[in-house]
């Protein structure tokens, strides 16, 4: 029976019977492959030598300059330390001007791990235990390519000059992140005070990495951790990047279920495939029932044949997975410092697993109806296997994707909403194709004998064409979404800022260059730059009672109350800014000191009109009720506050000030002469950033249309099967014709005017359903204004029907090469 | 069908003649357990077909029938020798390509062993089934308008081998057909008009 199988597989395989089953099942399998390979290796990589990640075995992280207690102790107990200092800032070399990650760093560093460098771009790179010589920096390979420097090469930075040293190629403690947006500076601490850019109001954050024996560890670790305050935090090797963390598995998550919209179109295609499968052997089977084949017998036959072609499709799904995640980690090279290990075979068994429960789920529900095939049927070709409600034999394979889902998605909630999405979106897609259909042969029954007939055809079937309506329409609109939607989405990014809009901010600005540098900016024809003095305060206590981390459940207020605000004090009102609660502040609350709030902050931290909050700043502390609610319109590119004091509140408090201007058109070298003149000064760069961004973007986008790719190959396989699941009858009709007289040309033109209107149809609601995620996208997740696309109202039914055409055409040829005769016998 | 009451002795040769839609299929289906009828009997081999249940008359027909197909019924995935095999692997007997490949020289298709029927000529994929049905020495052999697809020559040519090979293996034959010269050829023949037994001669 095994042989019998094997030989029916490969028959029915070189018939191009399984093609579709086979290929849904490649595409399926390694989409999901694909997506857990990669999943793998970078969850490979963060738990490779944990202590790596930190770069240390404890590491201790706080917004301000250590108290020397902390080194004391740790020299005490006899432990290796060593320190980095980071924040970013412009590093500039000749006309080119970049914002950079500094890293400042002490010998010893890092203590755990090894950084690796190269001595000049793509030559070999290997480990050091040095670091910067003095007077030299160490460039990351983007921050070389994008300064255009080479080793020896000069860059500045703040105030200093420096020679480019070496290519950083690993630092082991930046470990896996998606997010490292700005390239690596490296540099040694002693040089970091030439720069002059550690100035009061800088953001910095300043490290302590500690490494010995397990149990000095340990107890420092428990004397540090009853002494730390505000902003200092300890991490050790059971809490690394709980962030990076997080971010990984959001990420894997939404690949994943990326993954899954190729698995749901397979489904569908593997449900199309099996549905011809079995009725192009029916007769076949009862002829064995015929010839004395006991159920059994046939059953183990089909399980044998499928079963052995799941295993296939599955290993060559697994290879195309393996190819496409090397892909998507060379893709995503740039975005990942150091080298991803290789996967390890988990990825193999979850792809197979895949594999095996759609097949088990949508093809042996209806291949097990063949078991049960009449043999009369070899007599009376009238008679089928009993039929059952498309419903009863798909509820295994719809319990089957929802399985897959959940385990996808990780969360039942999240699985529930994606599934009821697919669902929602096939039943109208069903739904509106099925009320078209009805529509248009109802109402268009004039014309031509073909297009009449045409059309009457499309009536005839009109459940299964709004199943291939639907499969169409589904594979559109991924297709549609991703190419169309996608460009409108950035243009409507893009466009949102106003052309006049601040691009320059200038932060770090101490109280006495404000006149030279405004005398600057006017020489340099810059108008009306905006000017806020700025003021780094905690918030530590609400109506008198204290506030900390644990006060609030979510992560982002946490962090929130941990760090310190930027205040600004003013007395009119940004004329951006809307007050919705209580009244912007009046005489009297000049006078007496009051606060203003971001509506955003308000909500957060539970802030209401009256209440009294008191920050500390540089180790002052001061006080004042709350007196108005503000929105504010965050993509106006103008420097936005939390919380605006009234002016004689911050008085005597160490301010800085930001800046803010739309540079001069044309003055390419503005930001290059600006940070020159004020090297101190962090000049932000919004074209810079923004080009900045877009690379660290494109990166991404390209990753994920990868595994969109198995999405739209399945979308194009379930066309096919959809057409492959009408042609027999088709060929048969077309023979029909023929045998009554129509010519090739009349019965051509019926079968063109079937298949304009269900392509036509399909690519309508293709559009439609591009069109529909690409608003729900723009207003409710990113908040953009959705730019309508009339293209694509023209590209969806071209495309819907270039497919359905071509796909038909190979059909139709071969129906109408024969003599109707073999036609007619061949499907009879 | 009503009133039918048949007794086919071992080595009857029986055709089964009646106008299109007279019951010819019906009964054929009936006497090889293909169908159910809603009362009365069929005895096999002394076996109640109706007193075993769906696989049960499978084995049967395994044990003791051949067919033979207007339409062929040849397994498109398999070739020629691997369609003669089919009935012997469904049985689990032994030595099935063998027995197969002397079948097919029997019926003169040695030289087209590998060939599947797609390449076949509507008489040589007959000729496959005749192989096919005599292959497991059937003691009963129900044969539905062998040559109703067949041109009057090579129909001529499958009756013939038909007969010289039902003669050669002792099998009982019932034949359906509506060609009285073909019905001529056997021992008996029994009429059909509207599902009953309209004479028989």
């Amino acid at each position: 029976m095994r042989r019998l199988a094997l030989r029916m597989l490969l028959r029915d395989w070189r018939a191009g019977e399984l093609r579709v089953l086979a290929l849904a099942l490649v595409l399926a399998v390694g989409g999901v492959a694909s997506v857990s390979f990669f999943a793998d290796r970078v969850r490979q990589a963060l738990t490779r030598e944990a202590h790596q990640v930190l770069g240390a075995d404890v590491l201790m992280t706080a917004d301000h300059a250590w108290d020397p207690a902390f080194r004391d102790e740790i020299a005490s107990r006899g432990l290796s330390r060593a320190e980095s200092v980071n924040f970013v800032s412009m590093a500039r070399s000749g006309q080119e001007t970049l914002l950079a990650a500094v890293k400042a760093v002490t010998p010893g560093y890092p203590l755990r791990g090894k950084l690796r460098i190269a001595p000049g771009l793509n030559t070999p790179d290997a480990d050091t235990d040095a670091i910067p010589p003095q007077g030299v920096v160490w460039l990351d390979e983007r921050m070389m390519a994008e300064l255009k420097v080479r080793p020896g090469d000069a860059i500045e930075l703040g105030r200093a000059r420096f020679r480019v040293g070496a290519v950083l190629t690993l630092e082991p403690d930046r470990g896996v992140s998606f997010m490292n947006f700005a390239p690596r500076l490296m540099m040694r601490l002693e040089d970091l005070p030439a720069t002059g850019l550690v100035q009061p109001g800088s953001r910095i954050s300043y490290q302590l990495l500690v490494a010995g024996e397990r149990e000095g560890i340990r107890q420092l670790e428990q004397w540090a951790r009853a002494r730390l305050s505000r902003g200092e935090r300890i991490d050790s090797l059971d809490n690394a990047r709980p962030e990076v963390r997080a971010g990984l598995d959001r990420a894997q998550n939404f690949l994943g279920l990326t993954a899954m919209l190729a698995v749901v179109l397979s489904a569908v295609a593997i449900a199309l495939g099996t549905r011809r499968y079995t009725q192009r052997h029916l007769d076949g089977y009862a002829v064995m029932r015929c010839l004395g084949a006991a159920q059994s017998q046939l059953f183990a036959l089909f399980a044998w044949e499928f079963l052995v072609l799941a295993l296939a499709a599955s290993a060559a799904g697994c290879a195309l997975g393996f190819v496409v995640q090397t892909l998507v980690a060379w893709w995503l090279a740039p975005l990942i410092p150091g080298t991803l290990p290789p996967p390890g075979p988990v990825p193999v068994l979850q792809g197979a697993a895949t594999g095996l429960v759609l097949l088990l789920g949508f093809a042996l529900p209806p291949l097990l109806q063949l078991k049960d095939v009449p043999a009369l049927r070899v007599i009376r070709r009238d008679v089928g296997p009993p039929r059952q409600g498309a419903l009863a034999v798909y509820v295994a394979g719809l319990a089957a994707v929802f399985g897959l889902l959940l385990w996808q998605a990780g969360e039942l909630k999240l699985a529930g909403y994606v599934f009821g999405g697919f669902a929602a979106a096939f039943g109208i897609f069903a739904a509106i194709g099925y009320g078209a259909l009805q529509a248009i042969g109802r109402l268009g029954r004039t014309g031509s004998v073909s297009w009449r007939y045409g059309l009457a055809n499309l009536l005839r079937r009109p459940r299964a064409n709004a199943v291939q309506i639907t499969a169409i329409a589904v594979g559109l609109t991924a297709i549609l979404l991703l190419t169309m939607i996608r460009g409108d989405l950035l243009d409507a990014w893009r466009g949102r800022l106003p052309p006049d809009a601040p691009d320059r901010f200038l932060v770090n600005i101490q109280p006495e260059q404000r006149e030279a540098l405004s005398e600057f900016l006017s020489a340099n024809g810059v108008k009306r730059p905006q000017t806020f003095p700025m003021v780094r305060a905690r918030l530590i206590a609400i109506n008198g009672k204290p506030v900390g981390a644990e006060d609030y459940s979510e992560e982002r207020a946490k962090r929130q109350i941990e760090r310190e605000f930027n205040l600004t004090f003013l007395s009119a009102l940004p004329t951006d800014n809307k007050i919705t609660e209580g009244a912007w502040f009046g005489p009297e609350d000049l006078a007496r000191g009051a606060i203003s709030v971001e509506h955003w902050i308000a909500e957060r931290f539970g802030l209401r009109i009256g209440d009294k909050l008191e920050f500390v700043s540089a180790g002052r502390s001061f006080s004042a009720p709350v007196t108005s609610v503000r929105k504010l319109e965050w993509d106006s590119m103008r420097p936005n506050f939390f919380f605006i004091a009234t002016p004689a509140l911050l008085e005597g408090f160490p301010a800085s000030y930001i800046a803010s201007f739309h540079a001069p058109p044309g003055d390419a070298l503005l930001t290059s002469r600006l940070s020159q003149a004020f090297p101190n000064l962090t000049v932000i760069d919004v074209g810079v950033i923004l080009k900045q961004l877009q690379f660290v973007m494109d990166q991404l986008i390209g990753a994920v249309q990868l595994v969109f790719l198995f999405a739209l190959g399945a979308g194009v396989l379930v066309l096919y099967a959809a057409l492959l699941a009408t042609q027999d009858e088709r060929t048969h009709e077309a023979a029909v014709m023929r045998a009554l007289g129509a010519s090739r040309a009349q019965v051509l033109a019926a079968q063109r005017a079937e298949f304009a209107v269900l392509g036509a149809v399909a690519g309508l609601l293709g559009s439609f359903g591009a069109t529909a995620i690409g608003w729900t996208l723009a207003t409710r997740v990113f908040q953009l204004d959705f730019i309508w696309n009339g293209w694509i109202w023209l590209a969806g039914p071209a495309l819907g029907l270039a497919c359905i055409v071509l796909n038909a055409w190979a059909g139709a040829r071969a129906a109408l090469s024969r003599p109707p005769m073999a036609a007619l016998r061949e499907v009879a | 069908m009503q009133d039918i009451s048949l007794e086919v002795m071992p080595g009857d040769a029986v055709a089964i003649v009646g106008a299109s839609g007279s019951g010819k299929s019906t009964l054929l289906g009936l006497l090889a357990g293909l169908d159910t009828p809603s009362s009365g009997a069929v005895r096999l081999d002394g076996t109640d077909l109706f007193g075993l249940d769906e696989d049960g008359r499978a084995a049967l027909r395994a044990r003791l029938l051949g067919f033979v197909f207007q339409s062929f019924q040849l397994l498109p995935a398999l070739n020629a020798l691997e369609n003669v095999m089919l009935p012997l692997e469904l049985a689990r007997e032994p030595g099935a390509a063998d027995r197969a490949a002397k079948m097919l020289a029997r019926v003169g298709l040695a030289e087209r062993l590998r060939h599947y029927p797609k390449t076949l000529s509507g008489g040589e994929q007959q000729r496959v089934a005749l192989a096919r049905a005599f292959v497991t020495q059937p003691k009963l052999l129900l044969a539905d308008e062998p040559t109703g697809n067949l041109d009057a020559a090579t129909g001529a040519g499958v009756i013939d081998l038909m007969f010289e090979m039902n003669a050669e293996a002792r099998t009982t034959l019932v034949l359906v057909t509506h060609d009285d010269a073909i019905a001529a050829r056997c021992a008996r023949k029994i009429r059909l008009v509207a599902g009953r037994i309209d004479g028989e001669g």
